[in-house]
């Protein structure tokens, strides 16, 4: 059974518009004028108990605005939402309860509590009795590497090591449901490998729900079976990272080394970049074979080194955002 | 862990759990600014004794006054030693929090945010407090007297009665100012920056609860208004129960207004807050 059920959602913010200059500034004081703007154009999805899904999309597609309206804290104008078969906006305190939710971009502990205080003040929070408490405590502290830093005030901790605890921290009362909004972000290479090998063993090892927006394509490449899209407002494509690659584009890469700068052309070959010695071609497996073009390319030209790969997975999503006529980065 | 276990419902009992251990966090929390606690005693210090210099100089004009020497200046060091109970500033953080728009992130907690603001105004202005209570009237109430100097020292409580009404007033006291500073955070929900209202709060507080100069002292034809504001309930209900100026039998009257105040602006903030948040969940804060 779906655990999150969406249909036709619909978030319309109004801004208001300024206008320019001191004449503008002066008829705003008046009556102003709103742009509507469509965070959310008629989204639906189902995600079932124990999946881990990617939710990407450009800073204003309506990411945060569907994190927003799926843990609680914002309504939205029209559509149908259940979560765990409650819906999130009606009874919240009840809902929030049942939930786990880390925002990359704040922290939920306590910036002057040593952040084993700030655990148990959430344990209070949360209302959950003591056997429990420890029991969840006792496994992630191992689990996320926390003892050291367990005395530590939140403020003197490295990002990296706050984003550890405040895994730990939205985990504790054992929710079924977890959302990670940009959980990622900042960190450095170690801490994202830590944070991902842990949302990765939390869904396969509990089977706890996973809900992840990142801007970071190696997350979801390392961790997304599913994997949806948004754009403004609007899912643009939901299915396996294979999927959406094959849907996009076909296309594979090949690198080459090559010695001087003669330059390195092939009828089946669309150069995308050379930076100095290295030359990036595309190319379509289905209309010239990878062996096939090899063989032509070292044959002209003087090889060092060569290598055939999928296109980075961002270049697939701005392929196609701009499909979708969608501004990347907007 | 399992997820079935965990599918069950928050318990509704233990409903004062968490504001409880808040409570307790954020005092431990605010114990730790003890420099601005230190700074502050040594501001009070000169401010109580700047006052005593006026007073000594009013009462040897001679003319009639409406509380003895001793019991103005008791009221006097007793209002030193508790300015930070008074409900005069707001918290940067929950402004900085409304400004940025955080506060929707407030609202994925399993928590009635008036009651956390709330709790949180206690925790605040109790901790400030605690660390200012007692090195001033250590120094008032028994160095003073040591040096000789008794007739600037802060009195012990007129009776036993006294005492007793005075912590009751107090802790009424505390609750009116943080139901006071709650319904001002609330308010920036709606002004945002919250310029008029926090230039307005101190000089209305420090004013109308008396800490200036004792209520009493003003002329008669404005105390009306004092009597029919609820600010006094924060200094000058407390400081006169506490010097015998409002005698026992009339101090449980003046403390049950306060515990009205109390109750009436904790309604209104409570629905103000109400509506602002209404406006956050649909606005996206």
């Amino acid at each position: 059974m779906a655990q999150i059920v969406v249909e036709e959602l619909r978030k319309t913010f109004h801004i208001a518009r300024r206008r320019p200059g001191f004449l503008g500034a002066l008829r705003g004081l008046g009556r102003r004028e709103h742009d509507p703007l469509h965070a959310l154009d008629g989204i639906s999805f189902e995600i079932g108990a124990g999946e881990l899904v990617g939710y990407i999309g450009p800073n204003g597609a309506g990411k945060s605005t569907t994190v927003k309206v799926l843990s609680g804290i914002l309504v939205p104008d029209s559509g149908r939402c259940e979560v765990l078969g409650l819906v999130p906006w009606k009874r919240r305190q009840e809902y929030v309860g049942r939930i786990g939710v880390v925002f990359g971009q704040r922290t939920q502990l306590w910036w002057d509590l040593p952040v084993v205080e700030s655990f148990e003040l959430l344990g209070d929070i949360y209302r959950v009795a003591p056997a429990e408490f420890r029991r969840a405590f006792d496994e992630l502290v191992p689990l996320l590497d926390l003892e050291p830093l367990l005395n530590t005030p939140v403020r003197q901790l490295s990002l990296g090591q706050r984003m550890r605890c405040d895994l730990a921290a939205a985990l504790l009362h054992a929710p079924p449901l977890l959302f990670l909004d940009e959980p990622t972000i900042g960190l450095d290479a170690p801490s994202k490998l830590a944070v991902r090998d842990f949302v990765k063993r939390l869904n396969r090892e509990r089977g706890t729900t996973v809900i992840l927006t990142t801007h970071d394509m190696d997350d979801i490449e390392s961790l997304c079976e599913r994997v949806m899209v948004i754009g403004q407002g609007r899912i643009l494509c939901d299915g396996s990272l294979g999927e959406l690659r094959a849907r996009v584009t076909g296309e594979r890469r090949l690198i080459i080394d090559v010695d001087g700068d003669a330059p390195l052309e092939d009828p089946d070959a669309r150069l995308i970049r050379r930076e100095g010695h290295r030359v990036t071609l595309a190319f379509d497996p289905d209309r010239v074979a990878t062996a096939d073009l090899i063989g032509r390319i070292a044959r002209s030209h003087e090889v060092r080194d060569l290598f055939v790969e999928n296109p980075p997975i961002e270049e697939v999503i701005s392929q196609l955002y701009r499909s979708h006529g969608t501004e990347v980065g907007a | 862990m399992s997820a079935s276990e965990a599918r069950r419902p928050c318990r509704p009992y233990q409903p004062y759990r968490p504001y409880r251990a808040l409570l307790s966090a954020r005092f431990r929390m605010m114990l730790q600014y003890r420099a601005a606690a230190l700074a502050g005693v040594a501001t009070q210090f000169f401010w109580g004794a700047i006052y005593v210099m006026i007073y000594e100089a009013f009462y040897s004009l001679g003319v009639p006054a409406p509380m003895s020497f001793e019991a103005t200046i008791t009221y006097v060091w007793l209002g030193q030693a508790l300015l930070a109970l008074q409900p005069w500033n707001h918290d940067k953080e929950i402004e900085e929090m409304i400004r940025r728009g955080h506060v929707a992130y407030e609202l994925v907690r399993p928590l009635d945010l008036y009651g956390l603001w709330f709790v949180r105004a206690v925790a605040w202005r109790t901790a400030g407090a605690s660390l200012r209570f007692l090195p001033i009237v250590f120094v008032a109430g028994f160095v003073l007297p040591g040096l000789g100097a008794e007739r600037w020292a802060l009195l012990p409580p007129d009776s036993g009665g006294a005492a007793l009404l005075f912590v009751v007033s107090l802790i009424a006291a505390v609750a009116l100012g943080a139901a006071i500073t709650t319904l001002v955070h609330v308010s920036l929900l709606f002004t945002l920056s919250g310029e008029g209202i926090t230039r307005l709060m101190p000089t209305v507080v420090i004013l109308f609860s008396g800490m200036i100069i004792p209520i009493p002292f003003f002329p008669d034809w404005i105390q009306p208004l004092f009597e029919w504001l609820p600010f006094r309930g924060l200094a000058d209900v407390p400081f006169r129960i506490y010097n015998g100026h409002i005698p026992v039998a009339d101090a449980f009257g003046e403390i049950a207004l306060v515990a009205a105040w109390t109750g009436l602006l904790m309604g209104l903030g409570r629905v103000l807050m109400a509506r602002g948040t209404r406006r956050l969940v649909v606005q996206g804060g």
